[in-house]
């Protein structure tokens, strides 16, 4: 994204777009990456409750891949997960390994 | 023509919110600016003003209310003083970085502690870094005209930011002199309809305001706003124009008074003015070629002109009812920074007065101009920095 110079700004920081937070990508700040284990999912949603960043995609009621772009990688979903028999469907990888 | 009254300056600033009749009020009166809310709070009870008056638990709150209600879209007015100003410290960035032309008195008072409730200039010039165009007032007539004018000024399209007026506390604020009001149909004309940039009530075309910005843009934010800033000289001076026509009163960005042809020049802000004038037509009437330059916009600080008034003069005395302990008044570094920018380099002393509302009288004045006189002829400054009027 080509960043504006200071004349092109909207006055006082406002931003007339709603919904334009989605162009950030806020992916980048990760520096741990939740890695989801589809065979341990018992598709309870709660990663898809508990993520503060909407950046866990969910269709149908079924739990789909992470949102890349968006997730921070706090490791909240990863926390709550419980997962099948005790063996978690999210695991936290650093990133870069 | 409008009506000549004898009124307290609170008064006036009562009066001057009145004729503006602004959307929002948000205030938590302090000492001294107290009267003007509460002869406000009248107005808005008798439905002399369709102003919607939010009373809240402090200050902090006050310019918080203030802020959202500009940002709503409305023409938004405070007034406080001291300790009020102090708290609303925050917010006040935040009503100019989010570029809305709120317009709030001050009432200038002394900043605790020890505490005290009179005037001096340490709560506005404790401000003065926060983005806020300032204006500062002589008497009731210059507060009440200022006011009417800083309406305009923070409105403007080319420049969008919060204004305060000020003037002294108790000297000012309560004393009463005559003064001439404008008719109502003339201020509202003059100051016309608020249109806002980014209305929050304007549903059909939702916005953010107040977004978290990163190092990759909030410096080009500043930069923004520092050109706001520097479109206000010619505002003001456009305002003053328009404002002679309809009140037969002259505005600039300061006053001069006898300083064309002046060796002597002596700094001074507000009330304390008045003072010095009469005790400089004493002197020049000894011969003494002495004149006064009274700043009126304080922020942006006008130094190219400021600088031009004073580039004749050989000594200048700058006078500041506030200190910045460890430093000069700031008033003395406003026109140091415009003496040497300009290339010129007068001899300057600094003289501390009237904290915590002691008066500044005539004997006062006469001893600064007697020093001044007497580093003129000596070429010497002995002292930088001194207090007057203070017990050894
Ligand atoms: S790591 Fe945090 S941000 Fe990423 S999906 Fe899990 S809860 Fe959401
Ligand atoms: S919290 Fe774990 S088990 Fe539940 S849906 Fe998300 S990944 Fe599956």
């Amino acid at each position: 994204m080509k960043l504006k110079g200071w004349k092109e700004l909207e006055i006082g920081a406002v931003i007339p777009e709603p919904g334009n937070a989605d162009n950030y990508n806020t992916g980048s700040w990760r520096a741990f990456r939740p890695q989801w284990i589809e065979d341990n999912c018992i598709q309870c949603l709660f990663c898809w409750i508990y993520c503060p960043d909407s950046a866990v995609t969910v269709k149908d009621g079924k739990r789909g891949e992470f949102d890349y772009d968006h997730c921070k990688g706090c490791g909240i979903c990863a926390n709550e997960c419980p997962g099948k028999k005790g063996n978690k469907a999210i695991v936290m990888v650093e990133e870069g390994k | 023509m409008g009506k000549k009254l004898a009124v307290t300056g609170n008064q006036a600033i009562a009066e001057a919110m009145r004729q503006i009749n602004p959307d929002v009020c948000a205030a938590y009166p302090i000492t001294p600016s107290t009267e003007v809310m509460q002869r406000f709070a009248a107005f808005v009870a008798d439905g002399k003003v369709g102003t919607e008056l939010v009373t809240v638990e402090s200050e902090h709150s006050a310019m918080s209310a203030c802020i959202g209600a500009s940002a709503a879209g409305g023409r938004v007015m405070t007034a406080t003083s001291s300790q009020g100003l102090a708290l609303m410290w925050e917010m006040l960035h935040i009503a100019s970085g989010m570029r809305l032309p709120v317009v709030m008195t001050l009432v200038n008072r002394a900043l605790s502690a020890p505490i005290n409730i009179h005037g001096d200039h340490s709560d506005g010039m404790g401000s003065r870094d926060c983005g806020w165009i300032q204006l500062y007032s002589e008497n009731a007539q210059e507060a009440y005209d200022n006011l009417i004018q800083a309406i305009r000024i923070a409105e403007h399209e080319s420049v969008r930011l919060p204004a305060m007026v000020c003037m002294d506390g108790f000297i000012i604020s309560h004393s009463i002199e005559s003064m001439e009001f404008l008719p109502d149909e003339t201020v509202k004309e003059f100051i016309g309809e608020f249109k806002p940039t980014h209305p929050l009530l304007d549903v059909d075309n939702p916005v953010t305001y107040g977004p978290l910005v990163l190092p990759d843009y909030f410096i080009e934010f500043k930069r923004a706003q520092h050109e706001a800033m520097s479109h206000v000289k010619d505002v003001v001076l456009e305002v003053a124009k328009e404002f002679e026509k309809i009140s037969g009163r002259s505005y600039g960005l300061f006053e001069s008074y006898r300083l064309d042809d002046a060796d002597i020049a002596i700094v001074i802000l507000n009330s304390a003015a008045g003072t010095a004038k009469d005790v400089i037509d004493v002197f020049r009437d000894k011969g003494l070629k002495v004149g006064l330059l009274k700043p009126r916009l304080f922020r942006p600080f006008p130094y190219e002109e400021v600088a031009q008034a004073l580039a004749n003069v050989k000594v200048i005395g700058v006078l500041d009812r506030a200190e910045s302990l460890g430093g000069f008044g700031p008033m003395f570094m406003e026109i140091a920074s415009a003496m040497m920018t300009n290339g010129s380099n007068p001899l300057m002393v600094n003289k501390i007065y009237g904290l915590g509302g002691r008066d500044f009288m005539p004997e006062h004045a006469e001893a600064v101009i007697n020093e001044l006189k007497e580093i003129m002829d000596t070429g010497k400054v002995k002292v930088l920095k001194e207090y007057i009027g203070v017990r050894e």
